[in-house]
């Protein structure tokens, strides 16, 4: 059975005049981790506001284990777990503090649920006596999912918990959320970072409050229309402006230390040639280099929004 | 980018109390050049960034930046640099040409320049139907775009930009770059942190602090080569994962 379902939900700010939510439905399934992935205005944050009930939706219904946003919010409210975006503890209370007066609300106490957060717990516990406020954001960051956490919710709603964190801390972060998902609990998670796509089950791609795409990354990449090739020379800053004017490429972008190139026409061997001759006509470019790449999940988006 | 050295530092350190956020970090960054600046959380790049803006006087070590000296002439140094952050920081409740006038005449622009800068910015970002739009309508990539020409417009030696593009759509981003990249053929140093690894590989140098200290200096494809890592990410993960310090 889906644990959150989300049937045409639109949401408006400014008396209609910016739309946030633009009639989106989807479930995501028991024990799922599944991924909103867009950038900054995508509507994502719209969606986990909805869903946690804490703004209502101008159109379309949701639910969450059956209950309904709009009707059954308090049910909603004592059996999801939700860490905004923005640092939400109480700054001037301890760690320990925090934790404490987040299970007591929820009638619980630490130690009840203390098998579920241990893991994450005892990397911030030498600071527990330390006030949340001034703690680093890595350490934040943890406090706030263990206090989550700590009433052992059906459901975990994270909204770019890995923002602005090095790429380090972000790989334990993704550990911790699949050993969170082993535990059963199903987790709905925001990201503007396209890599961190592929660590989840099912993602919906989101821009401009719509869903351009929805499916496992795999399925995502599979769809990709045309042969993708990464192509790299000496000077890339010029390559990329040649490219652009090369009737046969149909898109070029920069991917790192390549630019990704798809043709026109799928007769790639011939058009290679012909673009690799175009390319050295004038002499700029040596050590030209390509091969035939598997998309990634920013090149899926980057496709999806021309 | 040309052998003209505009930041030089040398055993440049901070300290608060007992704590050493950056620790004699030494390097030389060129005309032109795009300097990528990176580092795990925590690791002194907001300090570093700070003192090289002339914000915050060093502890010791020394340091030119665009020719001025880090502890004397500090206000030489703002007049000579711009800088950008992820937070954006232009007026929302102004126009976009408000915005563009008003950072103008704080930099010291005549009017005449204002009236030409600010026609042909207008025209390279393609905002002539938004010109008279407030800022704070305007979509999250046309801001940062926006921002990034504002922080240029007095045509300063560096520029810094601090994770410019956090949280901007793919396709932006790269325009972005583009920006970057016209910037910095036009001789402007381009100062840049980032968490995108894939912009790693877009800067001519890249550095990686961890604990306060430089451990890597090089370009892309050396660090690379260095680390027998494929990619930037991995020589990142190699360099950040002994950190000691997880601060933000």
């Amino acid at each position: 059975m889906a644990d959150v379902v989300l049937n045409n939900i639109s949401k408006t700010y400014n008396k209609g005049e910016v739309v946030a939510v633009d009639d989106i439905s989807f479930s995501v399934e028991k024990g799922e981790l599944f991924g909103l992935i867009g950038p900054d205005g995508a509507g994502k944050t719209s969606i986990f506001r909805v869903l946690t009930t804490l703004i209502l939706p101008d159109s379309g219904t949701a639910s969450i284990n059956g209950f309904d946003v709009v009707k059954d919010f308090k049910n909603i409210r004592m059996n999801v777990g939700y860490m905004p975006g923005k640092f939400s503890l109480y700054q001037d209370l301890s760690v320990e503090e925090n934790l404490n007066f987040f299970a007591t609300i929820f009638n619980t106490t630490i130690e009840a649920n203390f098998d579920l957060i241990k893991d994450i717990y005892v990397q911030i516990e030498p600071f527990k006596n330390r006030r949340a406020g001034k703690l680093s954001g890595g350490m934040k960051q943890k406090l706030a999912l263990c206090c989550a956490l700590i009433h052992r919710p059906t459901v975990l709603f994270l909204d770019e918990p890995t923002t602005g964190v090095d790429t380090v801390s972000r790989k334990e972060f993704w550990e911790m959320l699949k050993r969170l998902k082993e535990q059963g609990i199903t987790i709905l998670v925001s990201t503007p970072y396209m890599d961190e796509a592929t660590l989840c089950e099912r993602i919906a791609l989101m821009q401009n409050g719509k869903i351009m795409s929805i499916d496992t990354p795999q399925k995502i990449i599979e769809q990709y229309p045309k042969p993708l090739y990464a192509i790299k020379s000496e000077n890339m800053s010029l390559l990329l402006n040649n490219l652009r004017k090369i009737d046969e490429v149909e898109s070029c972008n920069s991917f790192g230390e390549f630019h990704h190139i798809t043709f026109r026409e799928n007769i790639p061997i011939e058009n290679q040639i012909h673009m690799i001759s175009l390319l050295q006509k004038n002499g700029q470019h040596s050590q030209i280099e390509i091969k035939q790449v598997t998309p990634t999940i920013e090149d899926c988006f980057i496709k999806l929004m021309n | 980018m040309t052998n003209e050295i505009v930041i030089k530092t040398d055993k440049l350190t901070k300290r608060f109390g007992d704590f050493i956020a950056t620790n004699e970090i030494s390097f030389d960054v060129y005309k032109g050049e795009i300097f990528g600046f990176l580092g795990a959380n925590g690791a002194g790049k907001t300090t570093a960034m700070k003192m090289l803006c002339g914000l915050s006087t060093p502890s010791s070590g020394s340091a030119t930046i665009a020719g001025f000296d880090i502890y004397k002439q500090t206000e030489s140094i703002k007049k000579n640099i711009g800088y950008m952050s992820q937070k954006f920081s232009l007026y929302e409740d102004l126009t976009v040409l408000e915005n563009i006038q008003f950072f103008g005449g704080i930099y010291g622009l005549s009017d005449m320049q204002l009236k030409e800068k600010s026609e042909s910015l207008i025209e390279t970002l393609g905002m002539k139907e938004d010109a008279k739009k407030l800022v704070g309508s305007l979509p999250l990539g046309w801001k940062q775009k926006l921002s990034f020409s504002v922080a240029i417009l007095h045509e300063p030696q560096i520029v810094f930009l601090d994770e410019p593009t956090g949280g901007v759509d793919p396709v932006t981003r790269r325009q972005f770059w583009d920006l970057i990249y016209n910037a910095a053929d036009r001789g402007i140093t381009i100062f840049v942190t980032t968490h995108y690894m894939d912009e790693a590989e877009y800067c001519n140098r890249v550095t990686m602090m961890v604990d306060g200290i430089i451990k890597a200096l090089d370009t892309p494809t050396k660090l690379k080569q260095q680390f027998s890592a494929a990619t930037m990410d991995e020589v990142f993960f190699e360099l950040a994962r002994g950190a000691k310090r997880k601060a933000d």
